[in-house]
């Protein structure tokens, strides 16, 4: 019973900061209906930046988080800028595709610039530290980074549901047309939007080199689970990318833990095809 | 408007397969390898995309998927030959009937999802199959299948020399597909497909069965797919599971076809003739230094082309086409984009 509880909190702290991941996803989901290919590769462009800020200026990456979230924001505003703008109003793939090549091309840069291998931030605040309750133990840099998530998941449905800007945001998601009539400044909503999903993604990522290693390769797999709890939590909720986040967080410790570490993966996509068979816009998709 | 049984159209498609067919003639070209390498590839991919494009394009149904039918065509004929010590032949009809028969159980439940949940649930497919393949033993494993050295020759479909019978096998599998597609596109058969991609309720309302037309179309795709992937392996002598079924596979697929024009039989071609010697050339020009320059290059012509000309290139010729003659494009039947 207690290994199970201590399998349940592992999945749930790790699939708090898949839910801050797909957040950022979600919101650029959500009101663009763009799949951003590339968000994968801000949170390991976002991974980097705390990294090289702690081995080069020793600034721990709780503090590095301010930095790799606004180094990630100002990418997000100007992949729109420079790309997702001249992919609205064409084909609904030209954004997907596009995205891909910024992928490809930042995955690639990252490897030339840093080289493949795993990098490892030593001598940090939260390190190997634990918190014990019981006989359950909470790593302190995971449950650092899901309490961060909560915040920043919290504080952006926020925004959205419940400030002048965040309405903008739900009528330019609606309608685009009809917001612009309204007056709203569409384009620099969508420019936001990028900036604040690439923000999420930037904070979640500045504060993972405390416990994990970086590489080109990170994003890939944290991308794709994320395009995961986006769908799975139905098309641009934000609650519902969070519920999902923390439901795979779950199912990949405990299929991990209880069939075969190979396993895990598996059972993660096979609960996605699982849910969107049983509900095919998703848990709070309508 | 009616298509014809033959056309101008299928005069010009002719007399470039002739010339495709006597290019190894010309010693020239053939005694470069590395430029039949990349018409090899040029041809497969040709021919891998307009399988995509039968589900894709004319159907409108996005498949990121497809690397798992190319790879369980790989796989069936590197079994045949690693596992079981014989000829392919067998190993490529198995796993054609096999792609056929995963893409019917895998697509009935996906079709009922639209736009991009369809797109991410054939992701979560890809990455299932790829990871499944990796711990499979009997399959290889993690380590893949290596061909052994066995006698060359058409029965085996292996050849050590020279790659101009190879040429000449990617060239059948290209003529295969495309003459597939090109009377699937007058057939009653191509005009369902094209009704459900345009609007699927409409379609059922006029009687088509889009269930039906949908599941038949990806099980056609998905079994021409086997057999590109049976070449593959067949060409590149070994197999494993992130060489033949990983997304960056299937966004090949999707790539080449999206750039090149999806739903247009051209399409498949012309962005194969561009992407994959894009692909070689960077590779052999800056592979070299290490580092993923040829990626760097790759990914941000990809973006160049998506930003500037998303409808494909054949979007650029059909202008082109219409500058020269001065004919309005719209009695061609201008269906060069998907919408899904």
């Amino acid at each position: 019973m207690e290994t199970f509880l201590q399998v349940l909190i592992d999945g749930m702290l790790s699939g708090m900061v898949y839910a801050l991941v797909a957040a950022g996803l979600c919101l650029i989901w959500g009101v663009m209906d763009v799949i951003n290919f590339a968000h994968g590769e801000y949170l390991m462009i976002a991974m980097y930046v705390s990294y090289w800020l702690g081995f080069l200026a020793n600034v721990d990456p709780v503090v590095s988080i301010v930095a790799s979230g606004a180094f990630i924001f100002i990418l997000g505003a100007l992949t729109y800028k420079l790309i997702i703008h001249y992919t609205i109003g064409k084909p609904p793939l030209a954004a997907l595709l596009a995205t891909f090549g910024l992928a490809m091309l930042l995955k690639n840069l990252c490897l030339n610039r840093f080289s493949p291998n795993f990098l490892i931030l030593s001598d940090t605040w939260l390190g190997d530290k634990t918190f014990q309750l019981g006989n359950l133990i909470f790593p302190a840099p995971q449950l650092a980074a899901a309490i961060l998530s909560l915040v920043v998941v919290g504080l952006v449905y926020a925004v959205i549901s419940s400030t002048r800007f965040g309405w903008a945001v739900q009528a330019t998601a609606m309608d685009r047309d009809a917001a612009e009539l309204m007056g709203i400044n569409t384009e620099r909503v969508y420019i936001l939007i990028f900036g604040i999903g690439g923000a999420c993604v930037g904070i979640a990522g500045g504060i993972m080199p405390s416990y994990l290693s970086v590489h080109p390769e990170v994003g890939s797999l944290f991308g794709l689970i994320a395009f995961i709890c986006v769908a799975m939590g139905g098309f641009g909720s934000i609650p519902g990318a969070f519920l999902a986040g923390i439901l795979v967080g779950v199912v990949e410790s405990v299929a991990g833990f209880y069939i075969a570490p190979v396993f895990k993966y598996i059972a993660v996509f096979g609960l996605y095809l699982a849910v969107v068979f049983l509900r095919p816009k998703g848990i709070f998709g309508w | 408007m009616q298509r014809k049984f033959f056309n101008g159209t299928d005069a010009v498609w002719l007399a470039f397969l002739a010339a495709l067919a006597l290019a190894p003639l010309v010693p020239a070209f053939a005694a470069n390898s590395f430029r039949m390498h990349v018409m090899i590839l040029i041809l497969l991919f040709a021919g891998m995309s307009q399988a995509w494009n039968i589900i894709g394009g004319y159907c409108g149904q996005v498949s990121f998927g497809h690397s798992v039918f190319f790879g369980i065509g790989a796989y069936g004929a590197g079994m045949a030959v690693v596992t079981y010590g014989g000829t392919p032949w067998p190993g490529v009809i198995i796993g054609m009937v096999l792609a056929a028969a995963v893409a019917v159980v895998i697509s009935y439940p996906c079709f009922k999802l639209s736009g991009h949940y369809f797109a991410i649930a054939t992701f979560a497919i890809v990455e299932i199959f790829n990871r499944g393949f990796l711990v499979w033993d009997w399959v290889g494993g993690a380590l893949g299948l290596d061909y052994p050295l066995i006698e060359e020759g058409l029965a085996n479909l292996m050849w050590h020399d020279s790659k101009t019978e190879y040429y000449y096998a990617a060239l059948a599998i290209f003529i295969v597909t495309f003459g597939i597609v090109r009377w699937l596109e007058g057939h009653r058969f191509g005009y369902y497909m094209r009704a459900v991609r345009e609007g699927q309720e409409t379609a059922e309302s006029l009687g088509v069965n889009s269930t039906a037309v949908k599941l038949a179309a990806m099980s056609l795709s998905a079994a021409l797919a086997a057999l590109c992937g049976a070449f593959f392996v067949q060409y590149n002598l070994r197999v494993d599971p992130p060489m033949v079924m990983s997304l960056d596979m299937s966004m090949k697929f999707v790539l080449i076809t999206i750039l090149g024009g999806s739903g247009t039989l051209a399409g498949p071609l012309l962005g194969a003739a561009v992407l994959i010697p894009l692909q070689e050339y960077t590779r052999a020009f800056w592979g070299g230094l290490g580092g993923g320059v040829d990626l760097i290059i790759f990914g941000l012509l990809i973006i160049i082309m998506v930003v500037k000309q998303p409808a494909g290139m054949i979007g650029i010729l059909r202008s082109a086409g219409k500058f020269f003659s001065g004919k309005k494009s719209a009695e061609r039947g201008g269906e060069a984009h998907v919408s899904s």
